[in-house]
């Protein structure tokens, strides 16, 4: 027989606030998501030859232009944390033991963290040149 | 006497159905049980489960009071879909294929159709389903149509817990409020007489609360009164967005 526990325990205000802020964090993200994403998509795998044009050379041109490392460093930062959220929440619904729950979530949040920090440094630092087995093709780098 | 108009027989048909049993006190596990019943045309489910106890098995257990869908005591799971039993014709349903009938989800189950309702009451008490006014009136609060207009849709729930036990975010632990808590507390916080709006939007603001809510709709299409529920979960999202109603 399943017993469920008698609702909620004693209520707190932060966590309150929080979830307010992840329901609108939510909503908010998605729609510069759904911008950033297709926009991103289109230009990548549609437009000028489509999936054939994608290599180094063309990340290196696209990273030399600051609004293409603003939008890619924007989808990365909306996307993981908006990835992140829906995962904690679908972690809060089927997880039972405590526990398990927090450490589910500490690690999908150590996760998210790291593969921000990770992609903003590679956004922020990306030099064409640094390879000279590879850089030396480029026009940029001679 | 001639011209007097035949009323044809009211057409019976044969029916199979499959009810789940439970009994704490015989140890079993909760198991399906068939039962076959000849139903008029004009039948509800009830009165096929009625049929069931009066005249197979007089332990088949389950809630009914008015039997005309405005109690709601009568909410079960009907092929897969929670509805009042006394609303559901059987005419409506697949006759050739068995009607499975189950308790609604998410409660503890008593015994057979019964589950207990307390945790449901509680969320519904807790965002304080009454009129909260400062002051004492000698004679009526008028209220203009407009102003009633606003909550007119949440007034007409019945509080039968069809909408929370389908709601797949009240059955993964129970401590959501659910959805029929929050719709009766959206028609106080959209009553223009009421004075407590900041408190149930306040109260409404929990980790448990309307932020939960993931709009599958399962609570609107389960309504038998067909409240918009979802739609007044959102209406509730927004006045605590904005902090007032």
């Amino acid at each position: 027989m399943v017993v469920i526990e008698t609702p909620r325990s004693p209520r707190s205000r932060k966590a309150a606030k929080f979830e307010r802020w992840g329901w609108l964090y939510m909503r908010i993200s998605g729609m510069f998501l759904l911008v950033l994403i297709f926009g991103h998509l289109i230009i990548n795998l549609v437009m000028n030859g489509g999936i054939t044009q994608i290599s180094f050379a063309f990340v290196a041109g696209k990273w030399a232009d600051p609004f293409w490392k603003i939008w890619d460093g924007l989808m990365l930062w909306l996307a993981l944390i908006h990835g992140t959220n829906g995962m904690r929440t679908i972690v809060n619904d089927y997880t039972e033991r405590e526990t398990l729950r927090k450490v589910l979530n500490y690690t999908l949040w150590v996760v998210c963290v790291s593969l921000i920090v990770l992609g903003t440094l590679v956004i922020t630092t990306f030099d064409p040149c640094v390879d000279s087995s590879v850089s030396h093709t480029l026009s940029v780098c001679k | 006497m001639s011209d007097v108009k035949v009323i044809d027989e009211i057409p019976t048909y044969q029916v199979t159905l499959f009810v789940r049993r439970f009994n704490q006190e015989d140890g079993l596990e909760a198991r399906w049980e068939d039962f076959d019943v000849t139903v008029h045309g004009t039948d509800r489910v009830l009165d096929a489960l009625h049929k069931i106890k009066w005249e197979q098995d007089g332990s088949l257990t389950f809630r009914r009071s008015c039997a005309h869908g405005v109690c709601g005591s009568d909410a079960m799971r009907i092929n897969g879909r929670n509805r009042l039993a006394c609303k559901t014709l059987i005419k409506d349903l697949d006759m050739t294929k068995p009607i499975y009938v189950e308790p609604i989800k998410g409660l503890t189950v008593e015994k057979d159709l019964v589950v207990d309702m307390n945790p449901f009451y509680e969320a519904y008490r807790a965002v304080k389903p009454f009129l909260i006014a400062s002051d004492k009136p000698e004679k009526e609060r008028i209220q203009s149509p407009e102003d009633r207009e606003r909550f007119e849709d949440t007034t007409k729930c019945i509080l039968c817990a069809a909408c929370t036990s389908s709601c797949p975010v009240f059955w993964t632990d129970g401590q959501y409020f659910g959805p029929a808590a929050i719709v009766n507390a959206h028609r106080f916080i959209f009553d223009s007489r009421d004075e407590g709006a900041e408190v149930r939007l306040d109260i409404l603001n929990d980790k448990e609360g309307v932020w939960r809510c993931r709009t599958t709709f399962n609570c609107t299409e389960a309504c038998p009164r067909g409240i918009e529920v979802t739609k007044a979960i959102a209406e509730v999202k927004q006045a605590i967005l904005r902090g007032k109603p």
